[in-house]
This record gives C-alpha cells, sequence and structure tokens, in this order.
C-alpha cells in the first residue's frame, strides 16, 4: 500500500522528508544543550528501536535520528514523551498532548555555549536561559534561529543567528581595594579592547571602550573589580549563513536586561506575522527584516518595551556580509587573462 | 575565666549591643561578588549583624586589612607642608577570626612593631584597636596546614566563640566584655578546642641554615612556567606585609599630593624593579624561592617562629593549582637527599 501523508503537518511535527523515499528523521529539541544524561538512552532507544541506531549530533544542539520509517511516526511521538516532558514542559511549554510529538518546528532549536554552569568566563547560567526562552517561545512554526553565549567570546556563534543573545557584565570597582597591580588593565590591553588604563595607581574603565566581558573581574587580585548583580546582555540580529547572502549579526541592543531580551524577541513574533510572504515556505526572519528596513523591525519589537535606563539601541544597522553571486570577482585561475 | 551559652537570637541581641559601641569587623559572604559569576566572595569586612558572619567557610581573603588596608594614605602634602590623616574610624574594632589569622596577626606585629626600632605608626593606631574574638575552629578546611606552622591554637583573644548548628558558645577572658554577655547567656562550663590534625601532612625543613646551593636547585624551575604572576597567594596571605610607597599628584596641581602605601608582593611583577630598570627576581621560580624561605626560613631566624601560619589560602586562590604547601614538602623531600626528579 502506497504511503500517503500531510508532508506539511508532518514537517510541523519536526519530521522531514529525506533523501530516501519512505524514510523520515526526527529532529529531538534540546534546549540549551544541556540535558540529564538519562535522556540519552531515550535518544538511543529511538534510534535503535525506529532507526538505523545511528543518531546526527546537530549543529544547533538537538539530536536528528535518521532513517526512521515514516509509518512509525506514532510510535516515535510516544516514545518521545518523557523528553517533551524534561525538556519542554517543564520549561513553561503548553502542550496539550503529550503523545502526539513536537508541536512545532519552525522556530530552531535554542542553543547556548555550556556558560557559568562550567565555564569561568560565562557571564549568566546560558542553559537555563535558553530553557526559559524555550518556555515562552515554543511551540512557534516561524523561522527563528536563536542562541545564547556566555560572554563576548561567543562560543556559541550567536553572531551567525537571528538573535545573538551575549551575556555580559558591568564590572564595578572599589577604589580602596585596588593596589594597583595593572593585572586588569594588562589583560583588558592584550585580549580585549583596551578599555581599562591606570592613573594614579589605580584602574580606570573606559565605558565606550567597555565590552562587558568580565575578563578585568577574573584577573583582579584582590576583588576590587566585581560584577554588577543585575546582568546585562547585548543583542545581535539577523546574522546568518544561506544561499544569497551570508553574513555575520550586528548588535541591535547593548546592556539591556534580560527581561527587554526576552521582550524584544516575544515582539519579532507578531511583527513576523505582519509582514512574512505567505507565498513562500518559511521566510526567513532576515530577510523580512531586509524588507521592511531596520526602522521598522525596531519600531515593531521595542513597541511597548521600557527600556532599562543602562540601555543602547543602533541607531542604524549595517551588516558586514557578502553576495554569494560574485561572477565578477571569480575567474578561472588557469586560464586568467588581464 | 566564664563561658556561656546562647540561642541565635540572644546572640544577635549581644551583637546588637556589641555593634553600638565597637566596629564589628569579620568574615561576610557578599552574594554574587566572587571570582566567576553567580559565585559569592568570602571576604573580611565591616558586619552590621550576626548574619552577616560567615562561620561555615574559610574566607577567600584574611582580615589583615583592617590593620594594613590594601592603600593608605600615609600623608597628604602641598607645596611646603603635609598633613598626616586622622583614622576615619576611631571605634574599638571587635575582630572575628580564627586561630591560624590571630597568629597571622601576631606576625604581621613582628615586621611593623618589632622589627627594628621604630614602630610602624599608621599599623600601630589599627593595632591598638582590635579586639579577637576568636572562632573556633576545631577541624582543618581543604588546604589547611596550621598545625605544622604551629598556628592551630592560641590564646590571644578576648573571647573565644562556637558557632554550634543551635546554639553559641562564648568563652570570655577579656573580663570588659562580660557584661555584655552576662546578661543574656546562660552559664556554661564551655572551653574552645583547637585544630589537631591538618588535612594535609606538611613537612618543614629540617635544617638551621639553608645549604647554598639549593637556592639554584632545579626544584624551583617548574614555577618559572607555572606561576603567572597575578600575586593572589601575597594578597589573599594573612601574613605577607610588603607594600609599595607611592607618591600621586592630583591632576590638576603640580605640588598638591599624596603619599600612600599599596599592598604589593614578590609574586608581582615590577616588585623587584629599581632605578635605572634594574629588576632582581625575573623569574616566577626565584620568586616561589624567595617566598618560601621568607615565609618557612628566614623570618624564623629573625623572629624564633615562622611566617607562615599555614592557613591555605594560598593555595585555596592559586588560579593555576600550584600549592605552597607541597612546595614545601618538596623541598624538605630535597633537603633531606629525598626524591630529585619531579613527578
Amino acid at each position: 500500500m502506497s504511503l500517503d501523508i500531510n508532508r506539511k503537518k508532518v514537517t510541523k511535527n519536526a519530521y522531514r522528508v529525506t533523501k530516501r523515499r519512505n524514510m523520515t528523521a526526527i529532529r529531538v529539541r534540546v534546549p540549551g544543550g544541556h540535558l540529564d544524561a538519562e535522556h540519552l538512552k531515550t535518544v538511543a532507544e529511538i534510534a535503535q528501536k525506529f532507526g538505523d541506531g545511528n543518531v546526527h549530533i546537530t549543529i544547533r544542539q538537538g539530536f536528528e535520528i535518521p532513517n526512521i520509517p515514516f509509518e512509525k511516526m506514532n510510535e516515535v511521538n510516544a516514545a518521545l514523551k518523557p523528553l517533551l516532558e524534561t525538556l519542554q514542559c517543564a520549561n513553561g511549554v503548553v502542550i496539550e498532548n503529550l503523545d502526539n510529538g513536537y508541536p512545532g518546528a519552525g522556530m530552531r532549536n535554542i542553543s547556548a555555549c555550556i556558560g557559568n554552569r562550567v565555564c569561568p568566563f560565562g557571564n549568566v547560567d546560558t542553559s537555563a536561559l535558553a530553557a526559559k526562552l524555550e518556555g515562552q517561545l515554543f511551540p512557534n512554526d516561524f523561522h527563528v534561529k536563536i542562541a545564547v553565549t556566555g560572554c563576548p567570546n561567543d562560543c556559541i556563534k550567536a553572531h551567525m543567528q537571528d538573535f545573538g543573545i551575549i551575556a555580559i557584565c558591568e564590572p564595578q570597582f572599589d577604589y580602596d581595594s585596588c593596589i594597583g597591580c595593572e593585572a586588569c588593565a594588562n589583560t583588558c590591553r592584550r585580549k580585549v579592547t583596551g578599555a581599562i588604563t591606570m592613573r594614579n595607581g589605580k584602574a580606570v574603565r573606559d565605558v565606550r571602550r567597555c565590552i562587558g566581558c568580565g575578563e578585568c573581574v577574573l584577573a583582579c587580585p584582590t576583588s576590587a573589580w566585581t560584577r554588577n548583580q543585575t546582568k546585562f546582555f547585548r543583542l545581535v540580529i539577523m546574522g546568518r549563513t544561506g544561499k544569497k547572502n551570508p553574513r555575520l549579526a550586528v548588535p541591535f541592543l547593548n546592556w539591556v536586561t534580560e527581561d527587554v531580551v526576552m521582550k524584544v524577541i516575544k515582539n519579532t513574533i507578531p511583527y513576523i506575522d505582519k509582514h512574512i510572504l505567505r507565498c513562500l515556505a518559511k521566510e526567513h526572519i532576515g530577510y523580512i527584516v531586509d524588507r521592511t528596513g531596520y526602522d521598522t523591525f525596531r519600531r515593531e519589537v521595542l513597541d511597548g518595551i521600557e527600556l532599562n535606563s543602562e540601555a543602547k539601541v543602533a541607531k542604524t544597522l549595517q551588516w558586514p556580509g557578502y553576495d554569494t553571486v560574485n561572477d565578477a570577482n571569480m575567474k578561472s585561475y588557469n586560464q586568467r587573462k588581464v | 575565666m566564664q563561658s556561656f551559652d546562647f540561642n541565635y537570637q540572644q546572640f544577635a541581641e549581644v551583637f546588637a549591643r556589641l555593634g553600638k559601641k565597637f566596629r564589628l569587623f569579620g568574615p561576610k559572604r557578599v552574594p554574587g561578588r566572587g571570582r566567576f559569576s553567580d559565585t559569592d566572595l568570602i571576604t573580611y569586612a565591616d558586619l552590621q549583624n550576626p548574619e552577616d558572619l560567615e562561620t561555615a567557610e574559610k574566607s577567600y581573603l584574611s582580615p589583615k586589612s583592617i590593620v594594613f588596608p590594601p592603600d593608605e594614605t600615609t600623608f597628604y602634602f602641598t607645596a611646603d607642608q603635609f598633613t598626616e590623616p586622622e583614622l576615619s574610624d576611631n571605634r574599638e574594632t571587635i575582630v572575628f577570626l580564627r586561630p591560624c589569622d590571630i597568629n597571622g596577626i601576631e606576625r604581621l606585629d613582628r615586621i611593623f612593631l618589632e622589627n627594628g626600632k621604630v614602630k610602624d605608626p599608621y599599623y600601630q593606631r589599627r593595632r591598638e584597636k582590635l579586639h579577637f574574638f576568636m572562632i573556633e575552629c576545631r577541624e582543618s578546611f581543604e588546604n589547611c596546614f596550621c598545625v605544622a606552622m604551629n598556628a592551630n591554637r592560641t590564646d590571644n583573644f578576648a573571647t573565644a566563640i562556637r558557632f554550634a548548628p543551635e546554639k553559641v558558645s562564648v568563652m570570655i577572658q577579656n573580663e570588659s566584655f562580660l557584661e555584655a554577655f552576662a546578661e543574656v547567656g546562660k552559664k556554661s562550663d564551655f572551653v574552645p578546642e583547637f585544630v589537631k590534625k591538618d588535612s594535609k601532612a606538611v613537612n618543614l625543613p629540617d635544617v638551621e641554615d639553608m645549604p647554598a646551593d639549593i637556592f639554584s636547585d632545579s626544584l624551583w624551575d617548574e614555577y618559572d612556567s607555572r606561576c603567572i604572576a597575578c600575586g593572589r597567594c601575597n594578597t589573599s596571605c594573612v601574613t605577607c606585609s610588603c607594600f609599595s610607597t607611592v607618591d600621586i599628584f592630583y591632576p590638576d596641581s603640580r605640588n598638591c599630593g599624596e603619599r600612600r602605601r599599596v599592598w604589593d608582593g614578590c609574586h608581582l611583577d615590577g616588585f623587584t624593579d629599581m632605578a635605572g630598570g634594574h629588576s632582581f627576581r625575573k623569574d616566577k621560580g626565584d620568586r616561589m624561592r624567595f617566598k618560601t624561605f621568607h615565609k618557612i626560613y628566614d623570618f624564623r631566624k629573625r623572629f624564633s617562629e615562622d611566617m607562615c601560619v599555614g592557613c591555605g589560602r594560598c593555595d585555596d586562590v592559586c588560579p593555576e593549582y600550584i600549592s605552597f604547601s607541597s612546595c614545601i614538602n618538596k623541598l624538605s623531600d630535597r633537603l633531606s637527599g629525598g626524591k630529585k626528579d619531579e613527578e
């Protein structure tokens, strides 16, 4: 009997059409890329029981389990239940029927660097923030890529996302504890932006140069530099790979609080809903912003949000990137003529 | 000598009463101010209420800042005169600290008050105000070796305090504090105990004079590459007493400014810089050797006791996991003709 499935429904259920006829692959969402090792057993079981025993670790920190026959989808969905309960519902995602698998697939897995659960440089618990975002944004059919990174080293490559959330810290200075050892100024000059200079034996921070990495806090032997207990973020936006115009994300907001980040990303959903080209299968948010322009995007996503007093908003945005159509520049090397 | 027991509410009453007359200084947990994000800093600071007092964990920094601040102005100068500043807080000060740290401040006394004919007046005026309230320490923390350094015990305290889960016990040695405690407390037979065994065995070198060749021994070489000269071992040490004298000029004046003394340390770059650009102990191994000998050898020659009190903070704070106590053991092994090769 020939297979008769609604491909669009299947896609929204996080299954995909694969190269092999009648075979699909399921994408397992792991917000923040962090999970109880016990869940690896569930992933392994699904791969062994319904697939071919292989699992692909995706770039977004999920799992893609390939070579599952389409007719096994219901059984796979039932097997996914413990993952949905822990990784989605426990983070606040509302799923009506836990036996039906993922209720959406447009918004990609929210990835995160290892963050301050492990990394000394991490300014926040990135996985926890990713899980919180999952709770607020999933399920969602729009194509949006989000990642959280713990510091401006950007190990998760937030600059390749539609929304790259970079945790930063405001270093605060206790004048009386500074012994003028210059460790902060040296590390900032060598590794960062040279935002700290010495004046009369004390460190002085240039707030316009400081990128909030926290290296000075790590370097200080007397705890003269410590972190402001309010956590701040830089939000870089609309970075992308892709066939037309790959580019790095650029800063849209700087020194904003978690609350602002959350609200801005949530405001993006009605913005996409209003402007998306419905004739395309899934228009990517970056191209929508290209079409509406930055001013419209900024106005609509900041609508109704009270920014914290430290917040800065970009006046204009220009993305460093290139057009993949590059015929004039690319020449045959072996038969080159002037 | 009398002892009393208190519940925590009663102890808070005594604490509040003392706070009206005394400056209270002790180990304090400052949330979120640790070196890494979402970690706490346990430091010595002024205490407003008894909950501020961190009695369960060892502090990252030592209590020495109460007598030897990281940065102290010794005088202000103008063209032809100078003024010494008064202390900003003139109250008598109660310091809550452990036996090793009481011994540590006694080591500072040797340097600042007994090393030569002149007593350091800046140190002395702060030191005279101190009353030690000893936090009883019965078990070693990680990296502690106070027993080996003979710094686990002291009787130099006004009161000794045991913070148990349900009650606080206090033994009073200095009668002037009796009234504050006696009114609230219930008489008890509390006597403080001391650490009996180190968490790590440390063997001190058993030599009268260091043989000359140990100065150039390969033992020190590994520290050339391991130490990053961050200076945490010095700044966290209760007995490190080195400072640099710094003159600063106010930005808009040619002849007004102040002289300060600022913590310095033998592991920090610039510590041995001299006029003309000469600098000795450029290699970190040399710095490690200098510190080691000072802490467990040449201080003893002058004062008949070792400088190091075995609080182990240098081991706690070293970002490169250099263990000073292991270094002492390696030195002892080498001097006794033991292990030649690095493990």
